[in-house]
């Protein structure tokens, strides 16, 4: 399937890269729909990758790449079912998103966040199993998990921990604060900053230019740079089923999804 | 070289936002709620913070900013980083 126009996504060749464009309003949450066309797309990359020389991730939204889980959707299925039967709807859900996020950690493709604006949560983790991000001026990133107690839940930990050092680690996990793009750069994140509106064209450029080599060459690269830490990655889903398991967190998710007010609520 | 005065970091969050947002400079007050004179959501509020970061060379989370909403506190909280 060269090319699918989805609900919540899209995929095309052009010129010899892979362009996924996210299109869910309002701002590219992941829930069952956007999950489901992902996996549709991980299935499909294999033979895309045939014809193809890499991949872009991008969002076509003004607000932003992507805002992360659906916590609304989190919220109301916690809500419209037993506990027991809830926590293993998280963990199935949570167990086929790491599938993807594999999958695409994985490809010998090279692989590109092409991000702009909100870039929160699971849409960041979804930036982070690319192989390189490239980030609009504009852009914000932010794990904001902690603040609803929960951790990141779509591979963030252990992929920020192969990617950074372990005190930026800490700080951007156990404050949840958002970071823009220059802070992004500095810690070793973002490997180039586009002006405003410009991350896919440079994040096009940047395709045509891997495009000119070897593509055995290229994925043995990325290989052996690129470990996946599955260990981790396991883990953390232990985890975050264990913390979701609380009262505190279903509390959380019912104040963030049922506020009113103008600023979103994040303690 | 000495931090900017409070007015001064006052005037140019005023000049930014209302040239961002588009909206007459002079209808901008220190104590309006700018979520209202603007017009703005929590998304817009988030790319105005990005904006000042740039425009003054400063990070300032997000969490300092939890209950703000007029320009005169929001100015104290960026001279706090100058």
């Amino acid at each position: 399937m060269n090319e699918f126009k989805g609900q919540t996504l899209s995929w095309q060749i052009v010129n010899g890269a892979i362009e996924l464009a996210l299109h869910r309003d309002p701002c590219n949450e992941i829930g069952s729909l956007t999950l489901e066309e992902l996996e549709k797309f991980a299935a499909a990359l294999p033979g895309l990758g045939d014809e193809a020389q890499a991949l872009i991730i991008h969002s076509t939204l003004k607000a932003g790449f992507s805002a992360g889980a659906d916590l609304r959707e989190l919220f109301q299925r916690g809500q419209a079912m037993e506990k027991d039967a809830a926590l293993r709807g998280v963990q199935d859900f949570l167990q086929r998103i790491h599938g993807v996020m594999n999958a695409l950690d994985a490809a010998p493709l090279t692989t590109i966040a092409a991000v702009h604006g909100v870039t929160f949560g699971g849409g960041f983790e979804l930036a982070l199993v690319c192989d390189i991000m490239i980030a609009d001026r504009m852009a914000r990133f932010c794990f904001p998990e902690l603040r609803l107690g929960l951790i990141p839940g779509f591979g963030g930990i252990p992929r920020l921990k192969r990617d950074l050092g372990n005190a930026v680690v800490r700080d951007l996990l156990l404050t949840g604060r958002s970071f823009n793009v220059m802070k992004a750069q500095q810690i070793g994140l973002v490997s180039q900053i586009a002006a405003e509106g410009e991350a896919l064209r440079v994040a096009r450029a940047t395709a045509s230019q891997v495009g000119k080599f070897d593509r055995q060459t290229a994925a043995v690269a990325k290989a052996f740079v690129k470990p996946i830490p599955y260990d981790e990655l396991k883990r953390e889903i232990d985890i975050f089923c264990n913390l979701y398991s609380r009262p505190a967190v279903a509390e959380g998710l019912r104040k963030f999804v049922e506020n009113e007010g103008v600023q979103p609520y994040l303690p | 070289m000495s931090a900017p005065t409070i007015d001064h970091t006052l005037d140019e969050i005023l000049n930014l936002a209302a040239s961002h947002f588009k909206v007459p400079r002079e209808k901008l007050t220190a104590d309006d709620d700018f979520f209202k004179t603007l017009g703005i959501d929590s998304l817009q509020a988030l790319d105005l913070l990005t904006r000042l970061e740039h425009h003054f060379r400063i990070e300032l989370p997000d969490y300092e900013l939890q209950g703000v909403s007029d320009f005169r506190t929001l100015a104290n909280r960026i001279q706090a980083r100058l």
